[in-house]
């Protein structure tokens, strides 16, 4: 299984530098629960990989001994540069963390949560205003910088936790389920800071998510189940591992239509309703396949497989979905067609 | 969303990792100070942002005062000119600093329960420098707060003098310390927001009503003696009254009935001892403080 290949760089991969997070053997108990078990795989800087999987799969724990707030049972992490044990301070000076529930106080204002951060982190003096004013115009919140929290919306604040993840300058921002319980609009929003993040200021992203249209965005997925990675690879490359486009017809004369089609070389079949073609590429093969089939057409469907058919195909079963009205906004933003 | 597509693997171009060296001890030092300054900074603002606090937490003194200075001055009755009222101010006042500063330590239980109590345990600094800055921060209020209660002593004739003020505010302080890093003790272990007003009911009013802050010490049945002798609060209680009556004129029959030392075994504990007293319960308390949110995270 090729997407088992952990050793392949990801596309952002720079020549020769040193991965931003390498993990080997990996392993966390709880008592007699395997909640992680022997996990290996490395992102390379300036990469934004996701850890996919539903709650209980080992996300959150993976996540939690990458920032040194659990100890691995065995195996060993390196997150930019150090060790996770041994240097657990140092890797805690080099990434940025935003967790799941919000961990601002809001008593006090957007930049005063951001100047109490920067003192935690040792930014030095002459720069905390100037990173300040940076991350602040990255989450666009320029204009609220002297706001209280508590005037902010869930999703300002979400993106003024980013925006403070990222003021020390982390080589590793650890995100940790992003988006869950942000509106559609917002978590779009969020997501062109992260990628403006990574654009301007280099930074290793990694998330997990359960989410299967936010994990659209990644370079690369690790789809992790019970505690264990069945897959990793490029969003592209693991659609691919399970199947081919296909394109679906219906036309005046179904029967004239398939042998035109078998005629002109294509691969295809009678289906339910009409016929379906095994294209390599249904947005380029939709043109010149109703051209080939030689009847009027009534409708056509392409259809790529979709994370959700990655997911299914590795675990056997559908991923939870808590939220599912977050959906039609993400499938709009990729042009993916509705199931 | 080609802003975002355009984004993909291929775009960046990402900066090499900057060489970062690694801190001198001296550099350290310095950061740790600077943390608990901004955790220092952090407690100032919210406690002058929050106007309801500053009043409810007069209130609650300032009610003591009166009720009980002239509910239970007209029972006492006064010797030499000396009434209840006299006798209880140092006591309220110490009760203010005392329910401030445990106030502002408890807060750590909000912070758990709304995250912040994360985002400043994950960073890469020591918990002495939260501690630290915790305690100072709470002593600065409860301090504060007890000072603003000095605008009373004229209604009760309390005299107060320059040196008086000065005297109190740092005794004030003391005191402060002592309860904040308790406070911060009691508040790491404590998991819970309902456990807090159990906390509260069952540790705070008990500390602050054996502590002689309200009637004096003496001649209470063994039983009650010996509490009063354990609770800490007593030992930060005495000095202040002490000070605050050598300022005043008192008859020797006045002295002898409103007595403001802390008598163990019969023998009244100098100001020193009790302010030695205090110190190491403090000293105690921070280290357990420190060790209590070591456990956590």
């Amino acid at each position: 299984m090729t997407s088992l290949d952990i050793r392949s760089p990801g596309p952002a991969a720079g020549g020769g530098r040193p991965p931003a997070v390498e993990v080997r053997g990996l392993t966390k108990h709880y008592g007699d629960l395997v909640a992680v078990k022997e996990i290996d795989f490395s992102v390379a800087q300036g990469e934004v990989f996701a850890f996919l999987g539903p709650n209980g799969a080992g996300k959150s724990t993976t996540i939690k001994m990458l920032c040194t707030l659990a100890h691995p049972t065995s195996g060993r992490a390196v997150v930019a540069g150090y060790d996770v044990v041994s240097r657990a301070k140092a890797v805690r000076r080099h990434i940025g963390l935003v967790f799941q529930e919000q961990t601002l106080d809001d008593q006090l204002t957007a930049e005063e949560n951001l100047r109490f951060h920067a003192v935690l982190y040792g930014v030095p003096h002459d720069q905390v205003d100037q990173r300040i004013t940076k991350v602040m115009d990255l989450v666009a919140l320029s204009d609220r910088r002297k706001d209280l929290v508590s005037t902010y919306s869930g999703g300002m604040a979400r993106r003024l936790e980013i925006a403070r993840g990222m003021l020390h300058t982390p080589r590793v921002l650890f995100l940790d389920e992003p988006t869950i319980g942000l509106d559609p609009q917002t978590r779009a929003l969020m997501w062109e800071d992260v990628l403006r993040l990574r654009q301007e200021e280099g930074v290793t992203i990694f998330l997990t998510t359960h989410y299967m249209d936010e994990a659209e965005y990644a370079d690369r997925i690790a789809i992790i189940d019970h505690g264990v990675i069945v897959a990793l690879d490029t969003p592209d490359a693991l659609k691919a591992l399970v199947g081919a486009d296909t394109v679906a017809l219906e036309t005046a004369d179904d029967d004239a239509a398939l042998a035109s089609l078998k005629r002109a070389g294509y691969t295809a079949e009678r289906t339910e309703g009409g016929l379906t073609a095994f294209v390599a590429d249904q947005e380029a093969a939709v043109g010149p396949l109703v051209a080939a089939v030689g009847v009027p057409v009534r409708t056509v469907r392409a259809h790529r497989p979709t994370l959700d058919d990655v997911f299914l195909h590795f675990t056997g079963r559908e991923i939870r979905e808590q939220h599912a009205d977050a959906i039609p906004m993400f499938a709009r933003a990729h042009g993916a067609r509705r199931r | 969303m080609t802003t975002l597509s355009t984004a993909g693997p291929t775009t960046p171009a990402i900066p090499p990792i900057p060489a970062t060296a690694a801190p001198t001890p001296d550099t350290r030092l310095s950061q740790e100070i600077r943390v608990a300054g901004m955790v220092w900074e952090r407690e100032l603002i919210r406690y002058t942002r929050n106007r309801t606090r500053i009043v409810s937490g007069l209130m609650q003194p300032v009610l003591f005062l009166f009720v009980l200075g002239y509910g239970m001055g007209s029972l006492v009755g006064s010797t030499g000119g000396f009434d209840f009222r006299k006798f209880v101010f140092p006591g309220v006042v110490a009760m203010s600093v005392v329910m401030t500063a445990m106030f502002s330590a408890i807060s750590i239980v909000w912070d758990r329960e709304f995250g912040f109590l994360r985002e400043m345990l994950v960073a890469p600094v020591s918990r002495m420098a939260l501690v630290l800055g915790k305690t100072a921060g709470g002593a600065t209020v409860a301090a504060a707060q007890g000072t603003i209660m000095l605008v009373l002593a004229p209604l009760v004739g309390v005299r107060l003098t320059p040196l008086l003020v000065v005297e109190v505010i740092a005794l004030e302080l003391l005191m402060a310390v002592m309860t904040t890093t308790f406070g911060v003790f009691v508040a790491s272990r404590i998991q819970k927001m309902e456990a807090f007003q159990v906390v509260m009911q069952m540790l705070l009013m008990p500390m602050l009503f054996l502590s002689g802050a309200l009637f004096p010490l003496n001649n209470l049945p063994k039983w009650l003696t010996v509490i009063t002798r354990i609770n800490p609060v007593t030992y930060a209680v005495a000095p202040l009254r002490q000070v605050v009556f050598a300022a005043q004129d008192m008859t020797p029959a006045a002295q002898a009935r409103f007595a403001a030392g802390v008598t163990v075994f019969g023998h009244t504990l100098p100001i020193v001892v009790d302010v030695g007293i205090v110190v190491a319960f403090s000293l105690v308390f921070f280290g357990l403080a420190v060790r209590g949110l070591s456990r956590t995270e």
